[in-house]
């Protein structure tokens, strides 16, 4: 990583929080869904947490993302309230969706996140999309596309990318290479380089370390500004790794990923770990503080859990609302 | 008053919306300098610009999916799909994302879009050119789906779907863009969910869409000439369906044939005769009888093609024997 610039330590600090409060926010979830509180199924993000935060620290709340059915982690970098998701998560009326969404479907317009989608690579178009429109109205803003490696066998990547290309669209394509294509190796899914396909259509590519969430957040920055000059599309492939499984009842996965593999990127590559450690060797916050800030993200978490427990289902009859718009 | 070509008033409908909302634009597969294999479009680039106007690859769940991203913030596009057939390929895009994202979202979240796209066979195109899919897209909550059967609905519709703030599939009948109906030079909207009767009648109602209605105006000439008085009454939209206005026709004839170009088969005419029955079973003097393609994929040859969709004859034929108390189907 590289050395600290000291004006930034408000940015470092608040990148920092914000992994760790992904990271407990899926501790959370997951034992939401272990307990059986939780309904339906989940995907969680652990260990991928230096991508979405990395990116989503270079946006404002005017710019847009889209994301996946591994979402959690996109919807709190970009500025989600615990609370509000937990009541989504649990389908109670304060949910961001009012409980029509759940997990697969967390958006949250005020901070410009467009949604989760629960079709695999199903939000291409609709990153693109707003783009395009940003680009019409002459709007300054840049949308980024969150989407897994699984997604790139998906033909409407190539359709979309093929159009911001040709038009110069302000999207950021960002691929969350974790390995795995659900069960499968992603090496067994994708033929050639997955940012060569990106290159074919005269896109700039980047592949860089997801674990790492300075670089992430370093190139964001600089990709972002050159959007926000015409200068896009960009696509950006990084490196992570899923903690979990595909979903949250994947546990026994021995067939298709060693546990050794999952210990060498949990011990030896963590995003948390690793800029925690970091941050100590800077100066910028010493092991007291960082403990004082997990353990108040954990009092956080804790509180929006038991809050969400106890809040109300939505009244029956909002089932037939929010059909069509008025 | 004037009279112009659907073509024509299509055109000037999307023209319109175009002045009066700047964030109202045009995309699809030569839509600009082309303005469509029907030159539906044409004069439109001319005026608003490839900023608006916006060709695009042959790539259908692409750019439909941009039109849904770019609906979600902000922008009003109008997606062109060059034949209805292509449905199948935008319908991901369309059904997954556009119909459930208002309410997938909690209300947070609007899809303000316009599919216009077109329907009906026997223009010799085949299987994969001359398919009537209303019934796909009217069987998706989310979606609203407008069939115009004249120049001045297909101007009063397009300018309600473009300002409606929901994903709306417009289906015009491709063998009526030339065909010419009185239009006002005066701005008029027509309201979706409401009915327009088109010719009143005692004995029997024959509730027709789209391509249909010509039809069955054609057939009610035929059954006036033997003395049976035929009510044609055009839904305008199937999704708003004006089911009041249906019902209150059928409980006055007593007798209701629905005609729709679409397969036959768990169509729009099983759906509209389904709610009749249930809701006006009490009022009929015969079973309410469906008229709809046949189940089987357009055939190329003229000689099967023509016999596949209803004709006034055939709606004649069928009004004919419902009113001499004749049944249809043997027991």
């Amino acid at each position: 990583m590289s050395p600290a610039k000291k004006t930034n330590s408000a940015d470092y600090l608040r990148m920092y929080r914000q992994m760790v409060r992904i990271r407990t926010f899926e501790d959370n979830a997951n034992q939401l869904y272990l307990s059986a509180k939780m309904p339906g199924l989940t995907h969680m993000y652990s260990g991928e947490e230096a991508v979405a935060v990395g990116i989503c620290e270079a946006l404002t709340d005017d710019d847009r993302i889209t994301s996946t059915h591994r979402g959690h982690g996109h919807c709190v970098a970009k500025g989600a309230d615990f609370k509000q998701m937990f009541c989504e998560l649990l389908g109670k009326a304060e949910g961001y969706c009012r409980g029509k969404g759940g997990s697969m479907h967390i958006a949250d317009q005020s901070h410009g996140n467009l949604g989760a989608n629960a079709i695999v690579g199903g939000s291409m178009g609709i990153a693109t999309g707003s783009a395009l429109r940003a680009k019409l109205m002459g709007q300054d803003d840049v949308t980024v596309c969150f989407f897994g490696d699984g997604a790139t066998a998906q033909g409407l990547l190539y359709e979309v990318m093929n159009m911001a290309a040709l038009w110069k669209l302000p999207v950021i394509y960002a691929c969350e290479n974790n390995g795995y294509s659900e069960y499968t190796k992603t090496e067994e899914i994708a033929a050639g380089s997955i940012t060569a396909r990106a290159e074919a259509f005269g896109i700039e590519a980047h592949r860089i370390d997801g674990q790492d969430v300075l670089a992430v957040n370093e190139l964001t920055q600089k990709l972002v500004a050159r959007c926000r000059k015409g200068e896009g599309p960009f696509f950006i492939e990084l490196e992570t790794y899923r903690y979990h499984g595909h979903h949250v009842g994947d546990i026994n996965r021995a067939y298709y990923r060693s546990k050794d593999e999952e210990k060498d990127w949990k011990e030896n590559r963590d995003p948390i770990i690793r800029f925690r450690s970091w941050l100590v060797e800077q100066g910028i916050a010493s092991e007291e503080e960082i403990e004082a800030m997990n353990a108040e993200v954990e009092k956080d978490a804790a509180e929006a859990v038991a809050y969400a427990e106890a809040a109300p289902y939505p009244d029956v009859s909002e089932v037939d609302m929010h059909v069509y718009a008025a | 008053m004037r009279e112009i070509t659907l073509s024509q008033a299509v055109n000037e409908a999307i023209a319109e919306e175009m002045r009066r909302d700047p964030t109202v634009f045009l995309l699809g597969e030569d839509v600009a300098e082309a303005g469509t294999p029907f030159k539906v479009l044409s004069g439109l680039v001319e005026e608003f610009g490839t900023q608006r106007v916006i060709d695009t690859p042959i790539s259908e769940p692409g750019f439909m999916g941009l039109a849904v991203g770019a609906a979600m913030t902000g922008a009003r596009p109008i997606v062109d799909l060059m034949f209805g057939d292509f449905i199948f390929l935008v319908m991901d895009q369309l059904c997954n994302q556009a119909a459930k994202i208002h309410y997938m979202s909690g209300g947070k979240l609007n899809v303000p879009l316009v599919l216009r796209t077109n329907m009906g066979a026997t223009r010799r195109s085949a299987a994969q050119h001359s398919q009537s899919l209303q019934a796909l897209v009217a069987h998706i909550p989310g979606l609203k789906v407008a069939m115009p059967s004249s120049a001045y609905e297909a101007k009063g519709l397009m300018k309600t779907a473009i300002r409606d703030n929901n994903p709306v599939v417009i289906f015009e009948d491709k063998l009526m863009y030339q065909d010419k109906a009185p239009v006002p030079e005066e701005e008029y909207l027509i309201p979706f969910g409401v009915a327009n009767i088109k010719r009143e009648g005692t004995d029997i109602t024959l509730i027709a869409t789209s391509s249909m209605v010509q039809v069955a105006e054609k057939a009610a000439e035929l059954l006036a000439a033997e003395g049976i008085s035929a009510e044609v009454i055009d839904p305008r939209t199937i999704v708003p369906l004006d089911e009041a206005t249906l019902l209150e026709s059928v409980r006055k004839t007593s007798r209701a044939i629905v005609i729709d170009e679409g397969h036959q088969s768990y169509g729009i005419t099983a759906e509209i005769a389904s709610r009749l029955n249930e809701k006006a079973f009490y009022h009929l003097d015969a079973p309410v009888l469906r008229m709809g393609a046949m189940d089987v994929p357009v055939p190329f040859s003229p000689a099967l093609e023509d016999v596949t969709v209803p004709t006034p004859e055939g709606v004649a034929a069928n009004a004919r024997k419902l009113c001499a108390g004749e049944l249809i189907h043997a027991a």
